[in-house]
C-alpha cells in the first residue's frame, strides 16, 4: 500500500503586486509519498476550491524539470531540499509525516511578486535579447559537418546550455545577482566556434543589460551553484569574467 | 468545405523546388508594411516568428507561458531525424520519406512528407549554425543514434535534452528579433478566438493572463503553432498548460479538423503511481537502443513481483519473455510506438504486468551494462536514469525500469494544404497543431523535425506567397476597429462571464479528470464501436453537468489559473466528443487508431485501404448539430501500399 503523510503548510499569499502578502497556514492530510511536490499543492488547491477559497497560484508547466517554469522556495531553499532537483521533480518521500513546510516565492528585487508564488522573470528574457544569440539567417547555414567541433568543446557548451532559466540562482543569492544565468548563456555560445565572431559584443551587451535590470553584483558566495537544478558550475562565472574583461579592453582600444 | 491540397505538379522530388520558384514574392521594402500574428513560441511558432521577422515582416508572437523559452517543445528528450547519412548506412531523403509514410501506416500525404524529408538536412545545418550543442564523436563530427521504426541511425541529439536545445536555438533567434523590435512578444497571453474578415483570418482575441484584460490583435494573416491536444486524456506526457483551445476555436470559426482520433500512445513512460497523479513522464525512446523490454512468462511470477515478493532481477533468463524481440525479430525493441504500446498492453491484459497496479512492463539494462559497462550507459542516458530514480525512488542501474504506455502526441490537427494553410484563408497552421505529416502514427524524432521544417523552411515561403497574392495595397488595411473584432471579443467575454457565474460545486480539474477517464478507456489504446458510442453519450452528459455545476473561484481581473483551466476543459469537453466520432467513423485499424473489430488473427492492425485511404476532415456546423465529415483522398504514387510489417 502507498504510504501517506499529514502536513502543515505555511504558504505565502499575496493578491497582486500592489498589495502586501503574508503567510497562511493550512493543514493537509493523506498526501502520498509518491506524489510530487506540485501534486501536493494540487491537493491543497482542490480543497481550497471546495471551500470556495482561491487556490494558491504558482507557475508550473512541464512538471519534468526542464521548462524552468516552477519557482518556489521551500523551507528556505530555492526548489527545496533535494540537490539538482526542481520543485516539480521533488517528491514527497523526502518529507515526513507531521512536518511543517514553508513555501514562498522567489525573493529578489528584479523579480517582483505578481501573485502568491508567481514572480515576474522577464528580465531574463531581456538579457537574452541583448546578446544571447548567434546571428544567422535561416537558410544561410553551411553544411553541419563542415566545421568539426571537438567533443570536449561540444560537451562543455552543453553543460552550460543545460540552464533552464528558472531563476533559482537569483533567488538564492543574497545580492540577487544573475551572474550564473548570464554566464551560462555566454559560456555556451562563446565556447563554440560559431559563437566566436560575436563573443565580445555578446559578453558586453548581456552584462550591461543584466546590470541595468537591477541584479546585484557577484561576490563569489556560491549559493547559486548550490541550488541550481541543472548543476551549472561557478566556473562559468569565471569564464564570463574573463570574456568580459577581454571585451572591455578591446572596446577601449577600439574607442581610442 | 474546399479540401484542395494544392499539391504542385511534377515528380515528387521536384515539387517543392518548382513550387518555390512559382511562388509570389514580397519585395523586401514592402515586407515591413505587413503584420503577421504568430500564436505559439515552440519549435514551429518560435522558428516561424524569428524567420518571418528576419525577412522583414512585423510579427506579434503569443504564448501562454511567462517566457517563449518555456514552450512545451522544451521537454522533448530523444532527438531529431535528418537524412544526412553521416553513418553511411544507406540513408537518403527517399528512405526517410518512405519510413515516415510507412511509419504513419499510409495515412499521410506523400508530397508533404517528401518535403519534410527534403528539408530535414537544412534543419541540422541551421541548428548547428545557431549554436545547438548536438552530441559529437571524438573526431568532432556529429553523432547519431537510432530510433523506432528505422533501420538506420539518423537521429541527432543533445544528451537527453534535444528539444530543450533546439528550442533554445529558435528562442535565441526570436530573442534577437525581439531585441531589434521586429517581433513584439506577448508572454502570458492566451488566445481565445480567431477573427475573420471577409472569410480571411485577420486577427485574434487574447486574454492577458496577468491582468485579465481581453484585447484584440489584427494582422494580415495568422499562424497557429499551438501544439497538440494530448491533455484531452487528462493524464499525458504533455505540459499542464497544453490545450486544444486555439485549434478548437479556429475549428468553430470554420477551420476543418483532420483525423482527431489519431493519437499516439508512447510505450515508454513511467507507470501511474496513484490517484494524486497529475501528469505522466516519458522515458525517451532512445532507451530502447539498449534496454530490453520484458515481462515474466508466467502470470504467477508477475503476481509475485506485483506483490513485492520477488524482484525483476530474481527472474531467471528462461522465465522471461522479451516480447518485442520475440514478436518483431527484425526491429526488436525498436519496433514503432503504436506496435510496442499495444504489445505491452496485451502482456498486461494477460495478467503478466509487473507494476503494483498491474499496468507495467520491464525495461532492463542489465545486459547492456554487462556488455558496455556502466560508464557507457551513464554517458548515453545518465540524465534519464536520474530522472527515473528521482520520480520512482528506484535505481535503474540496479533494478530494471518499469514502464507503461501513455498518451504522448497527437497526429490529428487542423487540416492544412501543401502550403500549410487551413480551410480558413490566411490562417496557417504549423507543428503539432496541424495534421500534416505523420499519418496515423508518428515515428520517434520526427515531431521536432516537422516543427522546425514548418517554422524555418516552409511557412516563411508560403506565408509570403499568401501575402504576395493579397497584394501590397491590402497590407495593414484591417484594424481592430473593424466590427468583426467587437463581435468576437463580446463572445469571448460572455464565455468568461458564463464560466465565472455558474458557481457550482465541482472544480474544473475534477471535470477534466473525469473526461480523461472516459477518453482513455474508450478512445485510448483499443477502441470499439460500442465503447465509442457510449463515450459520446457520456461526454455529452459530462459536458452538460460541467456547464451546470462547475465552480470557478476568483474573478476575471488578474491571475486566475482556475479560470484558465475551466476554459481549456470546456473546449476539451467538446473536442473529446469529436475525437470519439472520428474514431467511430474510421472502421479500420491504422497506426495509433486500433479498432478491436479490425485486427488480424495475430492481433495486428488491419487497414482498409479501399474504403479508408482518406483524411477525415470535420466541419463545425453548430453547437446542436452533428459535425460534417469531408474526405481528402490519399493517393500514393511513389510508395506502394503494403501491410506494415516489422517482423
Ligand atoms: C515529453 C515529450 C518528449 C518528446 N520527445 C520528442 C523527441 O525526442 N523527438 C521528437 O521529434 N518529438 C518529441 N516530442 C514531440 C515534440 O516535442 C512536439 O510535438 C513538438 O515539440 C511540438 O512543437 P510545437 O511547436 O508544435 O508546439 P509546442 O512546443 O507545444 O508549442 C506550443 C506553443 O503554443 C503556445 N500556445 C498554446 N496554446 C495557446 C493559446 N491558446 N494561446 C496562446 N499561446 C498558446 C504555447 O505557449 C507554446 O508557445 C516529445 C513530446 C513530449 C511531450
Ligand atoms: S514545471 Fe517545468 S521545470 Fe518545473
Amino acid at each position: 500500500m502507498e504510504k501517506t503523510m499529514n502536513l502543515t503548510l505555511k504558504v505565502w499569499r499575496q493578491k497582486n503586486a500592489a498589495t502586501d502578502g503574508q503567510f497562511v497556514e493550512y493543514p493537509l492530510k493523506d498526501v502520498s509519498e509518491d506524489s510530487s511536490f506540485l501534486e501536493m499543492l494540487d491537493i491543497l488547491n482542490e480543497e481550497l476550491v471546495e471551500q470556495g477559497k482561491e487556490p494558491v497560484a504558482f507557475d508550473h508547466d512541464c512538471r519534468e524539470g526542464i521548462c524552468g517554469t516552477c519557482s518556489m522556495t521551500i523551507n528556505g531553499t530555492a526548489h527545496g531540499p533535494q540537490r539538482a532537483t526542481t520543485a516539480c521533480q521533488l517528491h514527497m518521500r523526502h518529507f515526513h509525516d507531521g512536518q511543517t513546510i514553508t513555501i514562498e516565492p522567489w525573493r529578489a528585487k528584479p523579480f517582483p511578486v505578481m501573485k502568491d508564488l508567481i514572480v515576474d522573470r522577464t528580465p531574463f528574457d531581456r538579457i537574452m535579447q541583448a546578446g544571447g544569440f548567434i546571428t544567422g539567417r535561416a537558410g544561410s547555414a553551411v553544411e553541419a559537418n563542415a566545421m568539426p567541433i571537438p567533443k570536449g568543446t561540444a560537451d562543455y557548451a552543453m553543460d552550460a546550455a543545460a540552464c533552464i532559466g528558472c531563476g533559482a540562482c537569483v533567488a538564492a543569492c543574497p545580492n540577487a545577482s544573475a551572474m550564473l544565468f548570464t554566464a551560462a548563456k555566454v559560456a555556451h555560445m562563446n565556447s563554440l566556434p560559431q559563437g566566436k565572431p560575436e563573443k565580445d559584443r555578446r559578453a558586453l551587451a548581456m552584462v550591461t543589460t543584466m546590470d541595468g535590470e537591477g541584479f546585484g553584483g557577484c561576490t563569489n558566495i556560491g549559493e547559486c551553484e548550490a541550488v541550481c537544478p541543472k548543476e551549472i558550475s561557478l566556473d562559468m562565472i569565471a569564464q564570463l569574467n574573463r570574456d568580459y574583461a577581454a571585451a572591455q579592453v578591446k572596446s577601449f582600444f577600439k574607442a581610442v | 468545405m474546399n479540401l484542395d491540397a494544392k499539391i504542385p505538379e511534377g515528380p515528387i522530388a521536384e515539387k517543392w523546388s518548382k513550387h518555390k520558384v512559382k511562388m509570389k514574392l514580397v519585395n523586401p521594402a514592402n515586407r515591413r508594411k505587413y503584420h503577421i500574428i504568430v500564436v505559439g513560441s515552440g519549435l514551429a511558432g518560435g522558428a516561424a516568428a524569428a524567420s518571418l521577422a528576419e525577412q522583414g515582416y512585423n510579427v506579434s508572437c503569443f504564448c501562454y507561458q511567462d517566457s517563449p523559452r518555456r514552450a512545451h517543445s522544451i521537454a522533448a528528450q530523444g532527438g531529431i531525424n535528418a537524412a544526412k547519412n553521416y553513418q553511411n548506412d544507406g540513408d537518403s531523403v527517399y528512405r526517410l520519406f518512405y519510413d515516415t509514410v510507412k511509419g504513419g501506416d499510409y495515412r499521410a500525404r506523400e508530397a508533404n512528407v517528401y518535403r519534410l524529408a527534403e528539408v530535414s538536412n537544412n534543419i541540422i545545418d541551421q541548428c548547428v549554425a545557431s549554436g545547438v550543442p548536438f552530441a559529437r564523436e571524438y573526431g568532432g563530427q556529429l553523432a547519431n543514434r537510432s530510433f523506432g521504426g528505422a533501420q538506420v541511425a539518423r537521429t541527432f541529439y543533445a544528451r537527453g535534452q534535444t528539444g530543450q536545445q533546439l528550442l533554445l536555438g529558435a528562442y535565441s533567434s526570436l530573442s534577437r528579433q525581439i531585441g531589434l523590435g521586429k517581433v513584439t512578444m506577448y508572454n502570458r497571453h492566451e488566445m481565445l478566438d480567431v477573427v475573420k474578415v471577409d472569410g480571411h483570418a485577420k486577427g485574434i482575441i487574447v486574454r492577458n493572463m496577468a491582468t485579465g484584460e481581453v484585447s484584440r490583435h489584427a494582422g494580415d494573416c495568422v499562424v497557429l503553432a499551438t501544439g497538440g491536444y494530448g491533455n484531452v486524456f487528462f493524464l499525458s506526457t504533455n505540459a499542464q498548460g497544453c490545450n486544444v483551445t486555439a485549434a478548437y476555436r479556429a475549428y468553430k470559426r470554420g477551420a476543418g479538423f483532420a483525423n482527431p482520433c489519431y493519437t499516439q500512445i508512447h510505450p515508454t513512460c513511467i507507470p501511474v503511481h496513484g490517484e494524486q497523479q497529475s501528469k505522466l513522464t516519458l522515458m525517451s525512446e532512445s532507451l530502447r537502443n539498449d534496454g530490453r523490454v520484458w515481462v515474466p512468462k508466467s502470470a504467477e511470477t508477475a503476481q509475485k513481483i506485483r506483490e513485492g515478493k520477488l524482484s525483476g532481477n530474481d527472474v531467471p533468463e528462461d522465465e522471461r519473455d522479451y516480447f518485442l524481440e520475440r514478436k518483431y525479430p527484425s526491429f526488436g525493441n525498436l519496433a514503432p510506438r503504436d506496435i510496442s504500446s499495444r504489445a505491452a498492453k496485451e502482456a498486461c491484459d494477460e495478467g503478466r504486468g509487473i507494476a503494483a497496479t498491474g499496468l507495467g512492463v520491464f525495461l532492463d539494462f542489465r545486459d547492456a551494462i554487462k556488455r558496455d559497462g556502466r560508464k557507457a550507459i551513464e554517458e548515453r542516458y545518465g540524465n534519464l536514469f536520474d530522472m527515473y530514480e528521482c520520480i520512482t525512488g528506484d535505481n535503474p542501474y540496479q533494478v530494471p525500469m518499469m514502464i507503461f504506455p501513455a498518451v504522448h502526441y497527437t497526429m490529428g490537427g487542423l487540416w492544412v494544404d501543401y502550403n500549410l494553410e487551413s480551410t480558413i484563408p490566411g490562417m496557417f497552421v504549423g507543428g503539432e497543431a496541424n495534421f500534416s505529416d505523420h499519418g496515423a502514427n508518428r515515428l520517434g524524432a520526427s515531431a521536432l523535425m516537422q516543427g522546425l521544417a514548418d517554422g524555418y523552411f516552409v511557412l516563411p515561403y508560403t506565408v509570403g506567397n499568401y501575402l504576395g497574392e493579397q497584394g501590397v495595397a491590402a497590407a495593414g488595411q484591417i484594424t481592430t476597429e473593424h466590427p468583426a473584432f467587437a463581435e468576437v471579443e463580446a463572445d469571448v467575454k460572455a464565455r468568461i462571464d458564463k464560466l465565472l457565474s455558474i458557481n457550482g460545486t465541482e472544480s474544473p480539474r475534477s471535470f477534466h479528470k473525469r473526461l480523461g477517464q472516459i477518453i482513455w478507456e474508450k478512445c485510448g489504446m483499443a477502441r470499439s464501436k460500442a465503447g465509442l458510442q457510449e463515450a459520446i453519450q457520456e461526454v455529452q452528459a459530462l459536458r452538460k453537468e460541467f456547464w451546470e455545476n462547475v465552480r470557478v473561484v476568483g474573478d476575471a481581473d488578474g491571475i486566475n489559473p482556475e479560470l484558465e483551466k475551466a476554459g481549456r476543459v470546456a473546449d476539451f469537453m467538446e473536442f473529446g466528443e469529436l475525437m470519439c466520432r472520428d474514431a467511430l467513423m474510421r472502421e479500420e485499424s491504422c497506426g495509433g487508431h486500433f479498432r478491436v473489430e479490425h485486427q488480424t488473427e495475430e492481433g495486428e492492425a488491419k487497414r482498409d485501404d479501399e474504403n479508408f485511404s482518406f483524411v477525415g476532415v470535420w466541419e463545425y456546423l453548430g453547437d446542436d448539430a452533428e459535425p460534417g465529415l469531408h474526405r481528402e483522398s490519399l493517393i500514393y504514387e511513389n510508395v506502394k501500399l503494403a501491410t506494415r510489417s516489422y517482423k
